[in-house]
């Protein structure tokens, strides 16, 4: 017989498995409705790839995996997705997160599946993918994603696979039915994880020894195969990883190491099965083992459930009664949490459903003060001090919970079951290990926050110089042109003579222009009628290409049916006329080329201030004055109307026009008194 | 010589004494140059133990001032983000008597993270000005967003929101983020406390 150790502590609670484990597995069947949470293993939640109203088939892909550490989520039955929304999850927090509810049609079909029939002559990378792809999570409880699991680094020798059998939580008997029906299973399993793994020594299967018939059916399915089954002495938390390691080899996962650290890869039984199926069958993880104990439950089992099977289904199925259960707990008593409610699914690390009675689990006695008898050191299978960390957990003093190493705790609870003071230790190290998490993520965001704090300030800063920089680059260009003296005042002298020649410019040069240009075509129509004949010409061609595009568009519009072809079609009309316009003239132009020396406009204008002035001075000079009046009381009529326009509109200008009123309104006065003397 | 001392002691003593005292002044003139600590490291250590919100609620523009402010003595409970924890180490860093929180610069309240609605955000980048820590994204006229995982809740974008389109809005536990709290002290539970749950 194979040598094993023994580890630190432990205890020995009543086993209770005797209630479940009489009787084989049976199928729990289909229930009514099916809920799959998306997060069901540790790491990143899955992510839906089917739609409410979809109907799919045993074995389909819900949820795919969303990064490295994450599994996909896989239909359990056929049915019609009839929603995706929040439900309450099985978590000690009793929060809703995302899920996805099938409603099964009854009909279980399967997609089809594809097995691999030798996998010594696939890929390790293939075998990985299908174990990934199939959804297999640890299922021991932690729900660690196999595949992440399995894929070792090269620079870790491993040496020995160890499948865990142990099973060491009282009341639960899910493994020990799973090694009695299907130990052929567990061993074609292991021989698959053998084959990825490559362990240089050896292949263990370690069994307490509370589980006789396990142990026989798994030998005599092993024999031959080189994997070594190993008995050992039942004690309370054997089953965890690092325990079972020590048990089994004797060597000590080091602080904060994996197993891998010391040449050593750990799967669970439930796992080991579920890689069998996938890589055999191509099945993905749609079922799992549970164990219904308690006796509030008539029939104590295990039952094959489909996941995501609600837990008042299975419930239902042993004659279990409200009435006498104190709790509904899922997991085991030592390490489950108690459920609020039992609409809840069973999930991929669901082991244990346990429904005791009050005098079964009766209320625990109130908590005493610490005695320091040290019970509890002595339990603790990771040599812990827990009444020290208990007091360091009350001060909550992080640092030195640090330094007592409370993230070695595995939370097994052995101490808080040993000690005579009652005291729920293990509550004490699960709140500060979450609180010290907690504080370790926050110094890391007020870590980041610094940094991006100190790199805006710098920011600032920097933008503060270069603005600084550039007022006093530019001052000092400013101050070397003035000092320079040329520069500047030959600058502003070029400007002021420019505005001034502009000025000038404006002033003589349209008079100018004008007077020149009336003269030309006094002094000769000559030269100016080629200039007019070419100008008509043009006048003529610029109207027919208008006209030619605006019927263009008048043409497209009318297509399209647009509500502007209305406008279009005037706008042709108006270049047609325009056109004909420009026609006649040019026509007349070319008909009677020297017409005008008499229709010069000057001179007609020159000939209408004449007259003008010619009837002014006719004029009597009473109608002088009714003419004056006439005109003033127009402009007066004007000015007051821009006033309260002015003034409506609150403008500064008001006041001026109110001055301009005023003074019209003198005018006028004296222009009236004027007429008044007159008669 | 001796003689001479002997006749003249208290003068011979000054003098015995400053010509000490110049070779040993000289020495620590020297060390202070030569061994000179750049910034405050008192500073630095208690800048560790604040939150870096940036917030100002401790009337200081920024963390590092009032980590500066309290190496020169202020009080150390004005800090309302990082709350009995924070005051808890600062008091263990400079040995001096942990006091609670001053209510005058705010309460300690469940950490918040600004969301701007976006549909009624006009672009006006004012929010982005003030935020501390840069983690308001937009430009002029866009619609702007607050990164979530870089937003310390400080509140300083809040204020100067024209359209008041920015809400604080406190961090949700989820399944992944829950935890367990501490059980009640053993002292507060008496024996008739049995069956009712509390125990537990």
């Amino acid at each position: 017989m194979r040598k094993v150790w023994d580890i630190h502590g432990g205890i020995h609670p009543q086993q209770n498995k005797s209630q479940s484990n009489q009787h084989a597995i049976v199928s729990a069947g289909i229930p009514d409705q099916l809920i799959f949470p998306l997060s069901q293993h540790i790491g990143a939640p899955a992510a839906p790839i089917v739609e409410v109203g979809q109907r799919v088939l045993k074995g389909q892909t819900l949820a795919a995996a969303k990064g490295f550490v994450s599994v996909p989520v896989h239909a359990s039955t056929s049915g019609e997705v009839i929603a995706i929304e929040q439900r309450v999850i099985p978590h000690p927090s009793g929060m809703t997160a995302p899920c996805i509810i099938v409603k099964p049609d009854g009909r279980d079909e399967w997609i089809t599946l594809s097995g691999i029939g030798d996998f010594t002559t696939v890929e390790k990378s293939v075998l990985l993918k299908r174990i990934g792809d199939s959804g297999i999570a640890g299922m021991g409880g932690a729900g660690f994603p196999s595949a992440v699991k399995l894929s070792t680094r090269d620079d870790h020798n491993i040496e020995t696979l160890i499948i865990n059998g142990t099973e060491c939580e009282p009341y639960i008997t899910a493994d020990d039915l799973l090694m009695r029906e299907r130990a052929d299973e567990i061993i074609e399993g292991s021989k698959i994880l053998r084959h990825l793994i490559n362990p240089a020594k050896e292949v263990l299967i370690g069994v307490e020894d509370n589980k006789p018939e396990a142990i026989a059916a798994l030998q005599q399915a092993a024999e031959g195969s080189g994997i070594d089954i190993v008995p050992f002495p039942t004690k309370y938390p054997s089953g965890g990883e690092k325990q079972l390691i020590e048990i089994l080899t004797g060597k000590e996962v080091p602080c904060g190491g994996l197993p891998a650290d010391v040449g050593i890869v750990c799967q669970n039984i439930g796992t080991t099965v579920a890689i069998y199926r996938a890589v055999k069958f191509g099945e993905p993880l749609i079922s799992r083992i549970t164990t219904v104990t308690g006796y509030a439950c008539k029939e104590q089992r295990n039952f094959e459930v489909l996941l995501g099977s609600p837990v008042s289904f299975l419930l239902d199925q042993c004659g279990f009664s409200q009435e006498d259960c104190t709790r509904l707990i899922m997991g085991g008593p030592m390490m489950g949490f108690t459920l609020e409610n039992s609409d809840v699914p069973v999930v991929k690390t669901t082991n244990c459903l346990l429904a005791p009675t009050r005098e079964e689990f009766p209320p625990p006695p109130p908590a005493q003060a610490c005695i320091r008898c040290g019970m509890c050191a002595e339990a603790c299978p990771v040599s812990l001090l827990p009444q020290q960390l208990y007091w360091f957990a009350r001060g909550k003093e992080y640092e030195k919970l640090e330094a007592h190493n409370l993230m070695d705790c595995i939370e097994c609870g052995a101490c808080s079951f040993s000690c005579p003071s009652n005291i729920p230790l293990v509550q004490y190290y699960r709140a500060s290990k979450a609180d010290i998490r907690q504080q370790k993520q926050d110094n890391i965001k007020s870590d980041q926050s610094k940094l991006r704090f100190e790199a805006r300030q710098q920011r600032l800063e920097r933008e503060a110089i270069e603005k600084e920089a550039k007022r006093k680059a530019r001052r000092e260009k400013a101050h070397a042109a003035s000092n320079d003296g040329s520069g500047k005042v030959d600058a502003v002298q070029a400007a002021i003579e420019r505005a001034r020649a502009k000025k000038e410019g404006q002033l003589s040069d349209p008079a100018q222009a004008a007077i020149e240009k009336a003269m030309a075509r006094r002094s000769g129509t000559e030269a100016t009628a080629p200039r007019d004949k070419a100008s008509l010409e043009q006048a003529v061609a610029s109207a027919e290409k208008r006209l030619a595009s605006a019927s263009e568009k008048l043409a497209s519009a009318e297509q399209e049916g647009a509500d502007t072809a209305a406008a279009f079609r005037v706008a042709v009309d108006k270049m047609t006329a325009k056109l004909e316009q420009a026609k006649t003239a040019l026509t007349g132009f070319v008909e009677a080329p020297v017409t005008n020396t008499d229709s010069d406009p000057a001179q007609a204008a020159i000939a209408r201030a004449m007259a003008n002035r010619q009837t002014q001075e006719n004029l009597s000079e009473g109608d002088k004055l009714e003419q004056t009046i006439a005109s003033l009381e127009k402009r007066l009529l004007k000015a007051r109307d821009k006033l309260t326009t002015a003034e409506a509109a609150g403008d500064d200008n008001a006041s001026i026009m109110a001055d301009a009123v005023t003074k019209l309104e003198g005018k006028l006065a004296d222009a009236n008194n004027q007429r008044a003397n007159k008669a | 010589m001796i003689e001479l001392i002997n006749q003249h002691p208290f003068w011979s003593a000054i003098i015995a004494l400053l010509i000490l005292g110049f070779p040993f002044g000289a020495l620590l003139g020297f060390a202070a140059i030569k061994f000179k600590t750049e910034g405050d490291p008192i500073a630095d250590q208690i800048e560790e133990l604040l939150p870096q919100t940036q917030c100002g609620q401790c009337s200081y523009p920024g963390c590092r001032p009032y980590a500066e402010a309290i190496a020169n003595g202020e009080a150390i409970n004005k800090c309302p983000p990082g709350g009995e924890t924070t005051i808890n180490a600062l008091a263990d860093l400079l040995d001096v008597e942990a006091l609670p929180l001053d209510a005058e610069h705010g309460e300690e309240s469940v950490k918040t993270v600004a969301f701007i609605r976006e549909a009624e955000c006009i672009g006006c980048t004012k929010c982005i000005q003030a935020c501390p820590v840069d983690a308001i994204l937009g430009a002029a006229k866009q619609m702007h967003t607050v990164i979530g995982s870089e937003c310390t809740g400080c509140d300083l974008c809040v204020e100067p929101c024209p359209v008041d389109c920015i809400d604080m809005l406190p961090i949700e536990t989820t399944a992944q983020s829950w935890s367990w709290n501490l059980p009640k002290p053993v002292e507060d539970i008496i024996a008739t406390d049995a069956g009712t749950g509390v125990a537990a």
